[in-house]
């Protein structure tokens, strides 16, 4: 009389994650506030990349001087000075006074003056054009340059910045998804089917899938930007570091999705995952804060760049200045790999054993006594 | 055939369920009652292995149950438990999947049910979006969905109009008419009265009664009778070895062994015509009510307890 006879076999577990995956992307995918939310988080990638790209680019415009006809030549083949062609001196001093140029250059038959010309300002030496006309000896640097404080802040705000904000929008996700399960008891339904571990990689996986999709479209969005704007050379300097930190960030957040998996999973309600949620954020936080304070401070960026929670971000920016060896980023890639593999054992447990407790919040340590 | 044997939980210093023992035979409805806090939810809880037993037993056809065993259950939670955004339908055939059936029978079989419980038109409506009513039909549909080979539903008529408990119940029995155990809890007596085969009386964490719904009836019945005289009934209260429990005009109910009731037919048929006269049998409510009145005064000593909320019995860990 039983119905045993068609009942199909029971999923292998590969293939349950795979479709607790699917049903956590899909979920996601379909969400308006997503959908926004990216849609602007790439927005804002492409304007800062494009703001990045124009904005000195109209300092190289020139500064602006007025010329006549006589002292033409004197600017031509200066980059820095822009001429503006005034119809006699008396004109060209006008338009100092109104401030349309910096200066003017006038020609001046004066034979103490071996130039040949002079440069009028409004109230005091007008140093940009006196600097772009001076002669210079030519430089031999010894060493490599120093990178640019601005790059260097502005890169380490950039890997920070994608990060922490993919870090803390999947996690979440992750965390909310867990507690939702739970306070809807969904769970109880679930877990008749799949075992605690498989949904909690697949929620991972899915995640995690996610998380990479959307750094990758800021990386591409990023990338196309830097080309059209020109900036090719940043690009150059930046392309090794962001193959590292895709990699550090694959890793890195799989062991960040575990930690707010398992957080999640001690709490019944949405209501309770504050408490649990600020350690975990803060450890999200923590290597953004890390790389913009501390950019210039070798010794704080290296051993941040080996602390696992801080090396997705702190690795990739030492890359980038150059002030890793080429091991380093392995070495610390290995570092990380190690403890998200314990620290996913750990929050499996935690979160095998907190799942189907309702009510109060469970406590870390009993939850991993308890069997 | 399910069975429970000695099944005993506590949640902190409070034993929730003591020596909880009943079966649920293949091929019938076995209702589930008792009242707020007395035990149900943490039962089915156990059960299903959602929540551990400190000690006894669950059996299915006499093998113990283990979590491939409980696969095939289909359970339907208390609170009722699905995805808000997803659709429903879309969610059936996940939790079909989940259980091993292909996208297309998966899908297959969410239209199904959803056409049997008459939620075809809301199959691609958000959960969250649904009526109360058919969030609670989607609920069920979860807990049939794999075709499970044994039915746990917690309260899965509350909040249903009379037309969908019919039709759910329809549902439920044709999965026991296919040798499928149901159980399922319910306050609403008249519900379990009308529908179940068996039913099971909890209290206080103790099972107080179960058994064949009938054999219930008779083994609570009082010997009460009920007679309809054209006449008037008044001499009745004279009459020896008979207490009138109520009484209006030829209409009487009263209490008596079987002999005193014979005669008082006899009697009442020599003052006036009669038009009905048989034995009272309670109704589950009765029967309900009055075991749950036997308790009252072995509670008084915790008096408290009773004026918890509900679902502290689900609030296991502090």
């Amino acid at each position: 009389m039983s119905t045993t006879t068609d009942r199909p076999a029971t999923p292998s577990q590969a293939a349950t994650v795979l479709m607790v995956a699917e049903r956590e992307i899909l979920a996601q995918v379909r969400s308006k506030s997503f959908l926004i939310s990216s849609g602007v988080l790439l927005l804002a990638v492409l304007i800062a990349i494009i703001l990045g790209g124009v904005l000195p680019g109209q300092d190289d415009a020139g500064t602006k001087v007025a010329v006549v006809a006589a002292s033409a030549e004197v600017v031509d083949g200066v980059d820095a000075l822009d001429p503006v062609d005034a119809a006699d001196a008396e004109a060209a001093r006008e338009l100092v006074r109104s401030e349309e140029v910096e200066a003017a250059i006038l020609p001046d038959d004066d034979p103490d003056n071996v130039l040949g010309f002079t440069v009028v300002g409004r109230t005091s030496a007008p140093s940009d054009v006196l600097g772009a006309l001076s002669v210079t000896p030519p430089v031999e640097l010894l060493e490599e340059p120093e990178t640019p404080f601005e790059v260097r802040y502005l890169v380490s705000l950039g890997f920070g910045l994608i990060f922490m904000m993919s870090a803390m929008t999947f996690g979440s996700t992750i965390a909310q998804n867990t507690v939702q399960e739970k306070q809807s008891r969904i769970v109880e339904i679930l877990l008749s089917a799949v075992p605690a571990r498989g949904l909690l990689a697949g929620k991972i996986l899915g995640n995690s899938v996610l998380a990479l999709g959307q750094t990758a479209a800021i990386a591409a969005v990023a990338v196309v930007g830097m080309v059209v704007t020109g900036q090719d050379e940043l690009l150059g300097m930046l392309s090794m570091p962001v193959v590292w930190f895709v990699l550090f960030f694959l890793v890195g957040f799989v062991l960040l999705a575990a930690i707010f998996a398992s957080s999640a999973s001690l709490v019944s309600r949405i209501e309770d995952t504050g408490p649990v949620l600020t350690p975990v954020m803060m450890v999200t936080m923590a290597p953004y804060f890390l790389v913009v304070f501390f950019n210039d401070n070798p010794l704080v960026l290296t051993i941040a760049s080996y602390v696992p929670f801080s090396a997705p971000v702190a690795m990739p920016v030492r890359l980038f200045l150059g002030e890793a060896a080429w091991w380093e980023p392995l070495l610390a890639l290995g570092v990380l790999a190690v403890s998200t593999v314990l620290v996913i054992a750990l929050g499996a447990r935690i979160y095998e054993r907190s799942l189907l407790r309702m009510g109060g919040r469970v406590r870390v340590t009993e939850a991993l006594r308890s069997a | 055939m399910l069975q429970l044997e000695g099944v005993h939980r506590s949640f902190g210093d409070r034993l929730v369920l003591d020596d909880v023992g009943f079966t649920v035979q293949r091929g019938r409805l076995t209702g589930f009652v008792g009242g707020n806090g007395a035990g149900k939810t943490t039962t089915m809880r156990i059960v299903l292995g959602v929540l551990a037993a400190d000690s006894g037993t669950v059996t299915l056809d006499g093998a113990p149950l283990g979590d491939e065993g409980r696969r095939r259950f289909g359970y339907m939670p208390e609170e009722r438990g699905l995805y808000p955004k997803m659709r429903v339908r879309e969610q059936l055939a996940y939790l079909a999947r989940l259980h091993g059936y292909d996208r297309g029978a998966a899908a297959a079989r969410a239209d199904d049910l959803l056409e049997r419980l008459g939620l075809a038109q809301r199959a691609n409506d958000a959960v969250e979006e649904l009526s109360l009513g058919n969030q609670q039909r989607a609920q069920i549909a979860a807990a049939l969905v794999h075709d499970p080979e044994v039915l746990i539903l917690d309260e899965p008529f509350s909040g249903l109009d009379p037309m969908a408990v019919d039709v759910v119940v329809g549902v439920l029995a044709e999965r026991a008419a296919r040798g499928v155990p149901v159980l399922f809890s319910s306050h609403q007596l008249d519900v379990v009265e009308r529908l179940c085969d068996d039913v099971v009386v909890i209290a206080e964490g103790r099972i107080r009664a179960a058994g064949p719904r009938e054999q219930l009836r008779d083994q609570f019945a009082e010997p009460r009778y009920e007679i309809t005289s054209a006449g008037d009934m008044g001499w009745l209260r004279s009459e020896p070895d008979v207490s009138v429990v109520a009484f209006d005009g030829g209409y009487a109910l009263f209490d008596a062994d079987a002999a005193t009731a014979q005669r008082v037919l006899r009697t009442a048929l020599d003052h006036a015509d009669v038009s009905a006269f048989g034995p009272v049998r309670p109704t589950l409510a009765e029967i309900f009510r009055d075991i749950v009145r036997d308790e009252v005064p072995s509670e008084q000593d915790t008096a408290d307890e009773r004026t918890r909320p509900a679902d502290l019995e689900k609030e296991p860990v502090r």
